[in-house]
């Protein structure tokens, strides 16, 4: 009886250190990420609806969300388009230097926040390096965040699509082209298919990265109110005036999209997986 | 039975040279290069530029101002507390990542996917509320409050706040990087060793540990990476205390908004360094592990 | 639709894959590039697909050179290794891809194309899986869909590598005499690629022994199992024993062993025989030269044949040999007994045939 019921609760395996490993990793994840986190919602539930609705729909934090969200919705389009043809290129040509600039592509990883903010607003400032040669703003303006936003997310999408890219046979292609395709219908057809699902995941991924970035973006922004004023922004302005309850409300609205966009990514690679990649 | 066919060597000369290649898989060449163009051309735009300008702005007064810039004492200090910061964050995370990638890999559980997604929260949310929710908790105002201040206690504004948002900014990295790597190991090594005789313990150090190595010290590269260059979280709580509780990009932000910028890309191009040495390892480990 | 391999070479960098290959293969043969991994039989298959290109040497399908010819357009169909199947089609897209992608005015209309689906399905009897993805089909049925995707196109030839190299024994066997079948009723030039060489005796009707870049035979299977032109056949084909010794006056003599060897005359130092297992006869006493003691270190009963290992007692080498039950019964061995045994058919092969 005492056997069986041990056997059950350890899914019989003679592996040892279940309840230790699965207690400890409960207790810190509460610690550091669960109860800090759960201030957020328990703060919100104080305030009364009408407070928390007018706070988070007040027009200066409503233009935050549209420019956080447009800004993040083009850089991430930025790096669909060049992050697939990176990954394209590191995966399938031979040319100097290729190792190189494969490393390179983590700089955005690896590099803090503050430095490739400090180094982008100074190479697009209207006398950078790079501002110098157009004949409208960059920096300080909502293309400044765009800049910023796909340097953020640009190793999101290579990353996600360079392995799948790198794990589709050869042999599929010459499939295709024995079957009578030619190279534009075998990339339309076979390959960018098998891309896609990487492609919405990097992208997903990249976009909720740029929704909350700060450190890059709160140097080249500008920080106009209602025109180049992130939603993260808005939320540490608050914190400065000590208006913790409006700074909680706006969080609440972050958090909710970045759940959203979660359960979103994790249902794409799920739905991916289930119709591919069975057995 | 047909008899292989015999030509003479004239007709096989010409023929060798019809062959040469008329077609061919893979995109021309003018695809291929028009491709890397365009690759290089944005990488060197949003990547290799803004690199290098961290390295020509901070020597642009010379070698004796940037010497200087890095030697002060408030960036001394900021330097030293962003290596405290690391030195407590990274082991942590990696006790954590260990102990949670057993638990998640070994056994088989209900709710394991729910518990992973809850352990990919912190990459999810912003920076600047990582920071928040330790002032709701902590600050003056939180739920701890009063407590602390009764006590005498500082966590927000101080080296706790930091360490605590640190913690769970880069809570993830290590973790992230265990678990496909022991899920794809299994568990029969284990298995084998705890059938001759060894403990739970020695199996994990004898057998787990030498096969998840290189693992771990990826996620650990990436992790004191992060750990030592967030911003937006530790931003929020630490209160901007010059030579007390400055990191070394809080202390880079000061430097930028009172226009020192020389001063600002020489602590910058210390952390540039600090990331480029994280890729060089990153990318070891990666032909490590391929070879090995 | 036949085809002519001409004077093909292929290196890759300094290693020769193929090395002046000619072959002729006639319309509606079924033949196997039989060879062991290396000898150049897959990119030799490659080549006449267009997936590789030659580096000297022409190829001809029904007389017309078409060594430079896109693989799209040579109508032929390929069946690849591990199949190779687009993953995010259903079954039924896999089979349709090769008459969807065609320009539009040799297209045919989609009803057209949905019944010539169907058609090819039931014909590799999954009619009922159409909607399934590749992912949830066992190893079997994939390759059924991959066959069925290379015929929909109507090729002039079917090109198979290793077509079922990576299944298991039984549906092994179900999909060579089902390929067999099919080509009786296609009659479509099949040359398919193999190590097996119990899968190419089975299936083909003519056999192509390559070995490092170059042909080594070309029969039927009796052909090239029967009458091996050189020791490399010999010992790809089947099993075989060796004995190596020295050759004078038509005898072959080794150890106690002499054996007469008709058809080679003259004197060689290194001379080496060779005998298929059943080709060794067991006797209990002995009666000539021509027969050498051996003890029975193992005997093992598969089914109607009976493997006897032997150690010679002379040279202590090992041999085996392989009787009927029937015979088994009649002679009464044991494991330990000490027999003679003669070598009914000795194959001689002198140093000047190893060379090539």
């Amino acid at each position: 009886m005492d056997i069986t019921l041990k056997r059950k609760t350890r899914k019989n395996t003679v592996i040892p250190g279940f309840s230790l490993t699965l207690g400890y990793t409960m207790l810190y994840l509460s610690i550091i990420v669960i109860l800090p986190l759960s201030m957020i919602f328990f703060n919100t539930l104080s305030m009364s609806w009408n407070d928390f609705y007018e706070t988070i729909t007040h027009p200066r934090v409503i233009a935050s969300y549209k420019v956080s969200f447009g800004t993040a919705l083009i850089a991430g389009a930025i790096n669909v388009v060049f992050g697939t043809v990176i990954a394209w290129v590191l995966v399938r040509y031979h040319f100097p230097g290729k190792r190189i600039i494969d490393g390179l592509v983590d700089l955005p990883f690896a590099l803090p926040t503050a430095v490739a903010g400090i180094a982008l607003t100074t190479l697009y400032a209207p006398n950078g390096w790079i501002g110098q040669f157009f004949p409208f703003k960059i920096a300080f303006t909502p293309l400044g965040i765009i800049i910023a936003l796909t340097f953020i997310g640009l190793p999101f999408v290579v990353r996600t699509v360079q392995p799948v890219l790198q794990n589709i046979s050869k042999e599929i292609e010459e499939a295709s082209a024995s079957l009578g395709a030619t190279q534009f219908q075998t990339f339309r057809k076979v390959i960018f298919p098998q891309l896609f699902p990487a492609i919405i995941t990097g992208f997903s991924l990249a976009f909720a990265r740029s929704l909350g970035e700060f450190g890059s973006v709160v140097f080249i922004a500008g920080n106009m109110p209602m025109e180049t004023e992130i939603t993260p922004l808005i939320i540490m302005t608050k914190l400065e005036q000590y208006d913790y309850v409006g700074a909680t409300a706006i969080a609440t609205v972050m958090l909710v999209t970045s759940f959203f966009l979660l359960f979103l990514i994790n249902f794409i690679q799920w739905f991916s997986n289930r119709k591919f990649n069975r057995n | 039975m047909i008899a292989p066919l015999k030509i003479n060597k004239e007709t096989s000369m010409s023929m060798s040279h019809s062959s040469t290649k008329s077609y061919s898989l893979q995109e021309s060449a003018i695809t291929k290069w028009t491709l890397i163009i365009i690759s290089l051309l944005f990488l060197l735009l949003f990547l290799i530029l803004p690199l290098l300008s961290i390295f020509v702005m901070a020597f642009e007064k010379g070698w004796e101002t940037y010497i200087a810039s890095i030697t002060e004492p408030d960036a001394l200090s900021a330097i030293k507390l962003t290596l405290i910061v690391a030195i407590i964050v990274v082991p942590l995370n990696a006790i954590f990542g260990l102990v949670a990638a057993w638990a998640i890999t070994k056994f088989s559980f209900k709710g394991k996917n729910f518990l992973i997604t809850l352990i990919d929260l912190p990459f999810a949310i912003s920076p600047v509320i990582a920071g928040l929710i330790f002032i709701l908790l902590f600050g003056a105002g939180g739920y701890f409050g009063e407590w602390l201040l009764q006590h005498n206690l500082k966590i927000v504004f101080a080296l706790p706040g930091i360490v605590l948002a640190t913690l769970f900014v880069t809570f993830p990295f290590i973790v992230r990087e265990l678990i496909p790597l022991m899920q794809m190991q299994g568990i029969t090594e284990e298995e084998a060793s705890i059938s001759l005789g060894a403990s739970g313990l020695k199996t994990f150090l004898l057998v787990t540990l030498p096969n998840i190595k290189w693992g771990l010290l990826y996620g650990v590269i990436l992790c004191n990476a992060r750990a030592m260059g967030e911003f937006g979280a530790v931003s929020v709580v630490s209160g901007h205390i010059r030579g007390m509780t400055n990191t070394m990009p809080l202390h880079i932000e000061i430097l930028y908004n009172e226009y020192q910028f020389t001063a600002a890309f020489a602590v910058a191009s210390l952390m540039s360094i600090l990331a480029i040495v994280t890729i060089i390892i990153k990318n070891l480990i990666e032909w490590k592990a391929k070879n090995v | 639709m036949s085809i002519q391999i001409q004077q093909v070479s292929k290196s890759f960098g300094t290693f020769h894959a193929l090395n002046d290959i000619s072959i002729d293969i006639e319309s509606g043969e079924l033949i196997a590039l039989l060879g062991p991994s290396g000898s150049g039989k897959t990119t030799l298959l490659r080549i006449l697909a267009g997936l590789e290109s030659l580096d000297e040497g022409v190829i001809r399908f029904d007389g017309q050179n078409i060594t430079n010819v896109h693989p799209k357009e040579r109508q032929v169909g390929f069946v690849f290794q591990h199949y190779a199947l687009f993953r995010h089609m259903t079954v039924f897209d896999n089979v349709a891809y090769g008459l969807k992608v065609r320009p539009r005015k040799t297209r045919p209309p989609k009803a057209e194309i949905t019944k010539k689906v169907n058609e090819l399905l039931s014909l590799v009897k999954l009619e009922n899986l159409a909607n399934r993805y590749p992912s949830q089909l066992s190893g079997g049925q994939r390759q059924r869909v991959a066959l069925a995707r290379a015929l929909a196109v109507e090729p002039k030839v079917l090109l198979l590598d290793e077509p079922f190299g990576a299944l298991d024994a039984k549906v092994r066997k179900e999909l060579r005499r089902w390929l067999r079948k099919l080509h009786n009723e296609f009659h479509v030039t099949s040359i398919f690629v193999t190590h097996d060489q119990e899968e190419a005796l089975d299936v083909a009707n003519r056999i192509i022994v390559m070995n490092n870049g170059k042909i080594e035979q070309i029969g039927s299977p009796e052909e090239v199992y029967e009458h091996p032109k050189n020791p490399f056949v010999y010992n790809f084909l089947g099993n075989v024993n060796l004995f190596k010794g020295r050759l004078h006056n038509g005898k072959l003599t080794q150890g106690q062993l002499e054996v007469n060897v008709e058809s080679l005359h003259g004197s060689y130092e290194e001379a080496v025989g060779y005998v298929r297992p059943h080709e060794i006869h067991i006797e209990k006493v002995q009666v000539d030269n021509e027969t050498v003691g051996a003890k029975i270190v193992h005997i093992h009963v598969v089914g109607p044949i009976v493997q006897i290992e032997l150690r010679r007692e002379d040279t202590g080498e090992y041999l085996e040999a392989e009787i009927t039950k029937e015979h088994y019964k009649k002679l009464i061995v044991n494991k330990g007994d000490v027999v003679f045994i003669r070598p009914k058919q000795l194959k001689v092969f002198i140093p000047e045939d190893f060379s090539i």
